[in-house]
């Protein structure tokens, strides 16, 4: 696992502005935020819709890019990689998880899980065995053969944190995780998140608009109004 | 992405909408199909004719013939040069000149022209019919495949091999001539007077003279052939009998020839009016041609008749290719419609793998591998599909052919390099056709694709 020191930075953003231009209007997603996370850290990131909550998410994450500003991770920034080399820190440097799971219906949990192991191009015995250990860490051992729609939501958000873990990423996105669950698995889920950072000491960036699940879980808060900075609670 | 796994995923995507893969791959079988139908069809065409005919012998022989002496004529053809060839030019195709052509290089056989009109008697029936004499390289004619009984043992055996046709005016049952003995009565060439008014003056035409006799010879039946060999290039497909060429020379027999012949023909030497060389291979033909013609004959081949037939199939299969070309660039509009299709349909999917880390690159090679495969698939299926129909075509020429009273024949010839060809082409082509989905795909905006429900 890539490991950062403890307390380096993991993440840091500096300026980061994202505009749209849609028509004649220019939309103003991310307005100049710099934050910086240390690694280990678990980050709520919280904020009204449209507040730039999730672009910001996905600039870190790498599936965007910015207008201007950096994103350095782990040193490197984010905004002068090639496509390639994005894909690549996709690959290896973070795992992400969505709102709606994403998996892939049409395939198993085993394939869906072993699908970035894939794309990490990792040996076919290895692959197999972290397939088995990261579904059974999240308690989907048994299912390997089932597909996404014969599992509950909770279970299919599990799977979802299983597929972030199998390449054994030092940063975990997750992207509203409990938006599409009970209170009850949402519990669930937010305590296996819990149970990732404090274990496995992953650095864990979480968008919410839920404040009493980010007060419980999440060791500091960052709320974004109009795409910028409205106040960090900076590092506990 | 490993190409295996890339592979093993494309795979599993395209079983996924089994229906609309099968129903492309299924248009690029078809259009595979036509391609190598026509194909076929225009390779066995050519080879029916092209190889069927050279082992005739009828493309890889020259005919030779002493230059005419009708000097006036020939010197208004030819002024320069002349005075040297005059005396080649009355140069005669005795067996000097025989000696000397069978010392060509690449030369297998060299052997006279004979074909003569014969009476032959098998029990109470007679006929009269032409015989050929048939040199030993004239077995490999296919004309010997389907032949009842054997070839002459020996180039002079006293044996003949009746065709078919004339077989039936002989005898009912054709099959009960072999191995019985017929009757040639012919007309044999014979010196007179040599002795006395020529002697030890060889070639000295003026001197001699000749008779006409009247000859019988039995000779016995080795085998029966539906169609004719060849057995030199004048009166081809007139022959009801053959006889090995050692015995046709022995007989000494007044030809269909001319009188000219006979005429310098004296009792000692023999002087040929055609003889035919058979080369190794029609390749060899021209170099020959140009070496017997220095030599002071004339010659003739087919090679022009040959290149002239070549042209024609080229041209044959270009267009063939062409129409067969039609029906697969329909098919890649298939490939394109489905893969672009499949865009629509997985962009979430495409954007989570991209989320996951999959590269441009990588999505651009899946969905190369999806339409790659379909190719692969449809090539192979349309292969066997142009097989059939060409071997149903077949079929259906060989009833035709069987109702006009013709022997069957292999019109359609699927080579290996068709089989590979045509697959390797349905690749490529729909290789072509998925470049724009692919690049499209790869291209894809991940956040776009995810928020996209």
């Amino acid at each position: 696992m890539a490991t950062t020191e403890a307390n380096g930075v993991a993440i840091r953003t500096e300026e980061v502005r994202r505009h749209y231009v849609m028509g004649t209007s220019t939309i103003r997603a991310v307005d100049g935020v710099t934050v910086e996370v240390r690694a280990g850290e678990f980050v709520a990131l919280l904020g009204s819709s449209g507040s730039g909550k999730s672009t910001m998410l996905n600039l870190i994450a790498g599936l965007d890019r910015p207008t201007t500003g950096a994103i350095r991770v782990q040193g490197r920034d984010l905004a002068q990689m090639e496509s390639e080399e994005l894909a690549r820190y996709r690959r290896h440097t973070v795992g992400m998880v969505f709102q709606s799971f994403n998996l892939i219906p049409t395939m198993t949990l085993e394939e869906n899980v072993e699908l970035p192991a894939r794309f990490a191009e990792v040996e076919r015995g290895e692959r197999l065995e972290r397939v088995r250990a990261s579904l059974e860490r999240v308690g989907l051992g048994a299912r390997l053969e089932h597909r996404p729609s014969e599992l509950s939501g909770g279970e299919q958000q599990r799977a979802a944190l299983a597929r972030a873990l199998v390449n054994r990423p030092s940063i975990l996105l997750a992207d509203e995780p409990t938006g599409n669950l009970d209170s009850k698995t949402g519990t669930e889920i937010l305590n296996l998140i819990r149970e990732f950072n404090e274990s496995l000491g992953m650095t864990v960036v979480m968008v919410t608009h839920e404040r009493v699940l980010a007060e419980q879980y999440a060791g500091r808060m960052i709320f974004l109004s109009d795409g910028k900075l409205a106040s960090d609670g900076g590092p506990r | 992405m490993k190409t295996r796994d890339m592979l093993e995923l494309a795979g599993r995507n395209l079983r996924e909408s089994k229906l609309r893969n099968s129903l492309t791959t299924l248009g690029i079988g078809v259009g595979i199909a036509s391609l190598v139908a026509l194909l076929a069809l225009g390779v066995g065409l050519q080879e029916l004719a092209s190889n069927r005919l050279a082992r005739s012998g009828l493309f890889d022989t020259v005919a030779v013939f002493s230059r005419p002496e009708f000097r006036g004529f020939r010197s208004s053809e030819r002024r320069e040069g002349e005075n040297t060839n005059e005396s080649r030019d009355l140069r005669p195709l005795d067996e000097a000149a025989r000696h000397e052509i069978e010392k060509l290089p690449n030369v297998v056989e060299v052997f006279p022209e004979i074909r003569f009109t014969s009476e032959v008697r098998y029990g109470e029936k007679s006929q009269f019919t032409f015989v050929g004499g048939l040199a030993p390289s004239a077995r490999a004619s296919d004309a010997f495949e389907k032949m009842q009984g054997s070839f002459f043992t020996s180039p002079d055996a006293e044996e003949v091999i009746v065709q078919m046709q004339f077989a039936k005016t002989l005898a009912e049952k054709p099959e009960t001539l072999l191995g019985q003995e017929v009757t040639l009565r012919y007309a044999e060439r014979q010196a007179m007077g040599a002795a006395g008014a020529g002697a030890g003056e060889p070639g000295d035409s003026e001197a001699a003279s000749f008779s006409v006799v009247r000859r019988e010879r039995k000779v016995r039946v080795a085998g029966i052939i539906e169609s004719e060999p060849f057995a030199g290039m004048r009166g081809f497909g007139r022959g009801g009998i053959f006889i090995p060429i050692g015995l046709a020379e022995k007989l000494r027999p007044v030809g269909m020839s001319s009188v000219r012949e006979l005429m310098r023909t004296s009792g000692n030497t023999t002087t040929y009016q055609t003889l035919m060389v058979r080369m190794s291979s029609p390749t060899q033909v021209q170099a020959a041609e140009k070496a017997i013609e220095k030599m002071g004959f004339s010659t003739f081949s087919m090679m022009e008749a040959m290149r002239s037939l070549r042209r024609f199939f080229a041209v044959l299969d270009l267009f063939l290719g062409i129409f067969g070309s039609l029906a697969l660039a329909v098919a890649s509009l298939g490939i394109i419609n489905t893969l672009v299709m499949a865009i629509l349909e997985r962009r979430r999917e495409i954007g989570i793998m991209k989320a996951l880390g999959a590269s441009d690159r990588d999505v651009r090679r899946l969905f190369f591998a999806e339409a790659g495969t379909m190719g692969f698939l449809g090539g192979v299926l349309g292969v066997v599909m142009g097989w059939a129909i060409g071997k149903a075509i077949n079929f259906g020429a060989n009833i035709w052919l069987a109702r006009q009273e013709l022997p069957p024949e292999k019109i359609w010839s699927v080579p290996w390099w068709l089989v590979a060809g045509a697959i390797g082409f349905a690749v490529a082509v729909s290789l072509v056709a998925g470049l724009y989905p692919a690049s499209r795909a790869a291209k894809l905006d991940p956040v776009q694709a995810l928020r996209y429900e």
